[in-house]
């Protein structure tokens, strides 16, 4: 299902949680809403729900308006960050709760739920109550519970953000095949880029309630709007008045038309690629570069170095305010 | 040994004030035997007392509860107008004595009174009939399941009634399926404390009582009634009965607590 929000506003007392935010999402699209913690996106997934109501604006499923559309009447699937797992129901119960509502007959809902555990890798433990499971099991049965009711869009709110790291990255990779096999519009909201760029075909960067640029990983990668988009996807410093990425400032030692002088204040050996830090002559802000360990050897750079800073052509830049 | 001390001197001391007072009350009571006890207690006025106690819980404790599951739900979901209004005024039995709640309703629904003048004109008699004491009952029992239910409510938040929500349940499937079972162990224990409140008061329910022995007791009452009337048998017979039905719901609860707390974990699953 297309989903397209237009000019939707919303807040809580004096607090603006989204300002005249239009966005559209393509039927049959993995998309993340990405963006930091109290930047809206979890407003918007909401309303999109029905969980939530805008102050102004119209959302559209399928072309058709539902803004007044109750979130049982919308047809979608929700799963929340804490897993709202129905705790005096089993595994087994909890899939099949949408199913009953309908009424869908026994025979059918038996072979559904059954399916659906198969599918999360839960077979084993229809039986048990959400208290008996880890965190990763529960967020698998709340997702099998919102698929079982065949939902047109799935709506995740920061799915994998009380799990911990290794769990998430197998959910990750498992959101993306089951989003590769059954081609269900999702939308996840996630403040983790390197999630987003992961495993979104398309992303909606959401900030102090605007959307600060939408696009496929890779344009908000290679071409960011503004500074703000730049920053959140990936390491930044400042080379003069401009924002590029650390690993985009070439380091020469011998003077350069147009490069910056400066003078190596810090290495910092991380493995395989080594930081440094370069103090401009003209003081400007400390400049952040990545190099990997070769390159500095063959620069031969030691702290107090002085080095010549410019930028690669192929660099993504932005410049900075005055 | 100061520890030891210390443990033992609580020890004595809850005997000495509970356990010694209503251990010397079965010993009276079964002083003579066993017949004299059945005797007192199968006598018409005793019975009438138990009746007359039954009926009052058996009405007050079903509006209590589902007054105090409708009310707590909209404390907990932020739904109530002047929310601290409305918990001061739930409290209000905690703090009051009884004897001015009874003194409340004795005046509400005396003949000048607000409500009253209205029902003596239409020939409707409350006040000295178990109608008053069943209003006073649930004045006084008020707060106990609402004040259970809230914070569990609480605890368990909104998410569970918004997947119901989600997947196609009604507000009342999501209440009935989803709710009320999460939140299920608190009713049970704010309902026992209501049964016991209930059974158990004296002060409010005298004030409006007719207190016509056979007819207007209950059972506490008919226990003051049976020791001004010096009939001690028949005193301490009931007084038993109170005690063991006392007795029963402590065992309940204790029971029940461990519970309570095993929900408390499941709902933070």
């Amino acid at each position: 299902m297309s989903i397209q929000c237009q000019n939707v506003s919303k807040s809580f007392g004096d607090f603006h949680a989204l300002q005249d935010v239009t966005v559209e999402i393509d039927s049959g699209q993995l998309t993340a809403v990405l963006g930091p913690s109290g930047g809206g996106k979890s407003t918007l997934l909401r309303i999109i729900a029905g969980l939530e109501t805008a102050d102004s604006g119209t959302v559209l499923i399928e072309g058709q308006d539902v803004t007044h559309v109750l979130a049982r009447d919308r047809g979608i699937g929700f799963v929340f960050q804490h897993y709202a797992a129905f705790t005096h129901m089993t595994v087994w119960e909890n899939v099949a709760f949408g199913l009953k509502i309908q009424k869908t007959p026994k025979e059918k809902i038996r072979g559904r739920v059954n399916d659906l555990l198969n599918l999360v890798h839960l077979d084993g433990l229809a039986k048990r109550y959400p208290s008996e499971l880890s965190g990763g099991q529960r967020q698998r049965m709340a997702l099998a519970r919102a698929l079982a009711v065949e939902p047109g869009l799935l709506l995740l709110d920061e799915p994998f953000g009380a799990l911990d790291v290794k769990v998430r990255q197998e959910l990750r990779d498992w959101l993306r095949r089951l989003h590769d096999e059954v081609h269900t519009t999702t939308i996840f909201v996630t403040h983790d880029q390197e999630e987003a760029m992961e495993i979104a075909d398309q992303i909606i960067v959401i900030n102090a309630g605007r959307v600060e640029q939408a696009g496929t990983p890779d344009t908000l990668y290679d071409r960011p709007a503004n500074q703000f988009v730049m920053g959140f996807l990936g390491p930044v410093t400042q080379l003069g008045d401009r924002m590029v990425r650390p690993h985009d400032i070439r380091v020469s030692t011998q003077p350069e038309a147009g490069a910056q002088e400066a003078v190596v204040d810090r290495l910092t050996s991380l493995g395989f690629e080594t930081r440094i830090v370069a103090r401009p002559t003209n003081n400007g802000s400390p400049v952040t570069v990545q190099l990997t360990r070769n390159q500095i050897n063959e620069l031969n750079l030691q702290v107090g170095s002085r080095v010549y800073l410019s930028t690669y052509p192929t660099a993504q830049q932005v410049s900075m305010p005055a | 040994m100061g520890r030891y001390a210390l443990r033992y001197g609580v020890l004595a001391y809850l005997s000495m004030l509970l356990v010694v007072p209503v251990g010397m009350i079965a010993y009276r009571t079964f002083q003579h035997g066993v017949s004299p006890v059945w005797d007192a207690l199968s006598s018409d006025s005793a019975t009438s007392a138990i009746k007359l106690s039954l009926l009052i819980a058996a009405i007050a404790v079903p509006i209590n509860v589902v007054f105090g599951i409708a009310t707590g739900w909209l404390l907990a979901r932020r739904k109530m107008p002047v929310p601290w209004l409305v918990n001061a005024i739930i409290n209000l039995p905690f703090a009051m004595s009884p004897v001015i709640i009874g003194l409340a309703v004795f005046q509400l629904y005396g003949r000048t009174g607000w409500i009253g003048q209205y029902l003596f004109d239409h020939q409707i008699p409350v006040l000295f009939t178990w109608k008053a004491m069943v209003i006073a009952t649930v004045f006084i029992s008020l707060p106990f399941v609402v004040r259970e239910v809230v914070p569990v409510l609480e605890e368990i938040g909104t998410d569970q009634e918004q997947a119901a929500e989600v997947l196609g349940a009604t507000a009342l499937q999501g209440f009935f399926r989803v709710t009320l079972p999460a939140i299920r162990w608190a009713v049970v224990y704010g309902t026992i404390l209501t049964v016991a409140r209930a059974l158990g008061e004296y002060g409010a329910v005298n004030l409006v009582s007719s207190n016509i022995v056979g007819q207007g007791l209950t059972l506490p009452l008919y226990v003051d009634n049976r020791v001004n009337q010096l009939d001690p048998t028949s005193a301490y017979s009931a007084g038993l009965l109170l005690a063991v039905i006392s007795l029963i719901i402590l065992v309940g609860m204790t029971t029940l607590s461990g519970r309570r707390h095993r929900t408390a974990e499941e709902t933070t699953a």
